[in-house]
């Protein structure tokens, strides 16, 4: 992709409706070959956006999500150990193989199960793959300094195999919640990008974009709710993932019109916290709507 | 990283020089804009062209941000700096003393005026000199026999009854308290040879020496981690002499070497939330906390509980609360908002954290019950409330959290409760 207008174009062709200033860091990003560092609230689509990148560029996709104690035997590799000992047995039956026979064949790719940041090592015939390294607030910092490492020259040691380089470096997207502060070391090597809430008129596009079956009329009250909804004083304000989901759960109900008893009884798709929900039941959810109609009527 | 190629800097010197100033703007206002920094800037306007001035700014945010709080600052300085290129000239005829009239009315916002600043700095304008604050108390000359006997009673002395010479001799003693914490059960292994979980990767090299032969089998077991520490430190009017004792406490704590908390991260409040984490790094106890004081302007006035745990739920705590974080709160809990507000902030954040203990000062009292409605509302969402008033208690709080099921006085004023 030749410019930041082409990437915004790509994106929106695979329904991902993005801001300029997102388009730019993933151009860059593309262009310089550095590792992509979003990080935003939940559910403001940053993992959909490494999705919508793999479609656009006809890549493949790996994702490796991160969790407390995720390990390097289970982000890089591990060896097939059950079928080293059936091996072993096999060869000691047949009356034993040499030693460095064996240990060649046992430790050979055969036995090898790659996980998610080999994968992305490997030379793909499609080109290098996305890579999505998701939650990376999640794991702790021990993780943090290997991928680090892992990110400064998309190599992989493997004592019985050598090292393994990439051919060439993937697209790699990293994502956070913000549930921790990542270290200043690992983002200073990637584009930073703070996904935020989408304004009222991206959010339209993206629910029309998502959710093409959706009336315009409905859209428009789903969105103006939702976007009144993230100034109140919530919990967890709700996302862009919880915008679509709350128009689907409309549109499987039939619902032509928003009022605050339909409101009531499918709060649970925008709210996920007790107190939250709480508040909103009652005649919280009408005065948010008159206030909506009212700055409509102006 | 990749390597890089040998830099090939555009056509454009005019450009390179005015990034490379911008750069030093930004990192005299506190951004971590280094050399490495200004490269990638200048290889990132390169590839994204120099035409939109939206997509300049974007680009440049993208290399130069890595906080989302820092994101005011970089627009308030590329605002100034981009705006007009004699910049310096302007901001300074807005600072000038001749203009002062004018440019104290002008309220300039945070980080705008830390913007400004940036940009003049190096200019030769000297701040007006201050007072040196004087030293508080006089220096003691500890005389060394005395000393244990005194320590001893100072010891069980109260915080607010200490004279300002007790009160520096107090503080000597805290710097050398710790806060011994348990270690968590991660989630990770490592090699233990009493291990409860097979270690199949050293068992095969193992046997491979042997030609295939198993003949021990290692073992592993779950490592253990260290929790992070979380203070919530009232300084209202109710609690000024107390917060004094307790932040010295917790500067000793966050710069305890060796192994111990993960983090630990501090908060004031009175009538509103101040994160004062950045500030007890420093490493001179006294620098830390006038900086920290710089910063919560809301010492020794009143207190609104409910609204700041409310602030700290919203904004804080799915960050700092994340990975089994222990909180400290530390309040008399004399609130005056709502105390069914202040139940609900208290629920939540029990919910969000693996431990709450609740300090109050006021338990050193005989009689101390739980009449007041704030105390009533924060009690039952708390996991252990302990005593803070002097040094024997805060020593106490150590043993409290080795005990992982130490309730402290907790059963007991809930039972006063209930019988009313």
């Amino acid at each position: 992709m030749q410019s930041i207008d082409e990437v915004q174009a790509a994106l929106s062709a695979q329904g991902y409706v993005c801001g300029r200033a997102l388009a730019t860091v993933v151009f860059l990003s593309l262009r310089l070959g550095r590792p992509l560092f979003l990080e935003g609230e939940a559910g403001t689509g940053k993992t959909e956006i490494a999705k919508a990148i793999a479609a656009a560029l006809g890549r493949r996709l790996i994702r490796l999500q991160c969790y407390e104690g995720l390990d390097a035997s289970s982000a890089v590799y591990e060896w097939n150990f059950a079928a080293q000992m059936v091996a072993i047995r096999a060869a000691e039956a047949e009356g034993g193989a040499d030693k460095d026979t064996l240990r060649r064949d046992l430790f050979s790719g055969d036995y090898l199960i790659e996980r998610p940041l080999l994968q992305a090592m490997r030379p793909d015939a499609g080109g290098a793959p996305v890579l999505l390294i998701d939650e990376i607030d999640r794991t702790d910092e021990p993780f943090e300094a290997f991928l680090l490492e892992a990110l400064s020259d998309f190599q992989v040691t493997i004592p019985e195999l050598g090292t393994i380089r990439a051919p060439e470096p993937p697209i790699v997207i990293l994502t956070s919640n913000r549930t921790r502060e990542v270290h200043d070391a690992l983002k200073r090597r990637c584009l930073y990008h703070w996904v935020d809430y989408p304004d009222l008129d991206r959010e339209l596009a993206i629910l029309a974009a998502r959710v093409p079956e959706a009336s315009q009329a409905l859209s428009r009250a789903v969105v103006g709710f939702v976007q009144q909804l993230r100034t109140e004083d919530l919990f967890k304000r709700p996302g862009v993932a919880e915008t679509i989901d709350w128009a689907k759960c409309l549109l499987a109900l039939d619902v032509i019109e928003l009022s605050p008893e339909v409101i009531a009884d499918t709060l649970g798709a925008i709210l996920k916290y007790q107190d939250d929900i709480q508040r909103l039941q009652g005649s919280e959810a009408k005065r948010i709507l008159d206030q909506i109609a009212a700055e409509a009527a102006i | 990283m990749v390597e890089h190629a040998p830099l090939t800097l555009p056509d454009d010197p005019q450009l390179v020089t005015n990034i490379t100033h911008f750069a030093r703007a930004l990192r005299v206002a506190g951004l971590p804009a280094g050399p490495g920094r200004v490269a990638d800037a200048i290889r990132a306007v390169e590839a994204a062209g120099f035409t939109n001035r939206a997509d300049f700014y974007h680009t440049l945010m993208a290399c130069f941000v890595s906080r989302p709080e820092h994101r005011a600052l970089y627009d308030q300085l590329f605002r100034l700096y981009w705006r007009d290129p004699r910049y310096l000239e302007h901001m300074m005829s807005i600072l000038t003393p001749q203009v002062r009239g004018v440019a104290e009315d002008r309220v300039l916002r945070a980080a705008e005026r830390r913007a400004a600043e940036a940009l003049l700095h190096g200019v030769d304008r000297p701040a007006p000199d201050l007072p040196e604050a004087q030293d508080q108390g006089t220096e003691i000359e500890i005389d060394a026999s005395l000393t244990m006997s005194r320590e001893e009673r100072l010891k069980t002395l109260d915080f607010e009854q200490m004279s300002l010479a007790e009160m520096a001799e107090a503080k000597r003693i805290i710097a050398r308290l710790s806060l011994a914490v348990p270690p968590l059960q991660s989630r990770r292994t490592e090699a233990a040879l009493r291990g409860t979980r097979p270690d199949w990767r050293r068992t095969m090299r193992a046997g491979l020496s042997r030609g295939g032969e198993i003949t021990e089998f290692a073992r592993k077991a779950r490592r253990s981690r260290w929790p992070a520490l979380v203070a919530l430190c009232d300084i209202s009017g109710s609690m000024s002499a107390y917060s004094r004792a307790v932040l010295h406490f917790l500067h000793a704590v966050a710069n305890e070497k060796g192994a111990g908390w993960a983090r630990v991260h501090a908060f004031t409040f009175g009538t509103r939330l101040t994160n004062i984490t950045r500030h007890l790094a420093q490493r001179d106890v006294d620098a830390a906390l006038k900086a920290a004081g710089a910063e919560a302007q809301d010492w020794e006035g009143g207190t609104r509980i409910g609204a700041c745990l409310e602030g700290f739920n919203r904004d804080w705590s799915r960050r700092v609360l994340g990975q089994g974080a222990v909180v400290l709160l530390i309040t008399d809990g004399l609130d005056r908002d709502a105390p069914d507000r202040l139940e609900a902030a208290m629920e939540r954040l029990q919910l969000s954290a693996r431990r709450v203990i609740w300090i109050n000062p006021l338990l050193r009292w005989e009689g101390f019950a739980p009449k007041a409605a704030g105390i009533r509302a924060i009690l039952p969402h708390v996991d252990t409330f302990r005593a803070g008033h002097n040094i024997a208690a805060l020593q106490g709080l150590a043993e409290a959290l080795s005990r992982p099921g130490d309730a402290g006085e907790k059963a007991r004023l809930m039972r006063l409760m209930a019988e009313r």
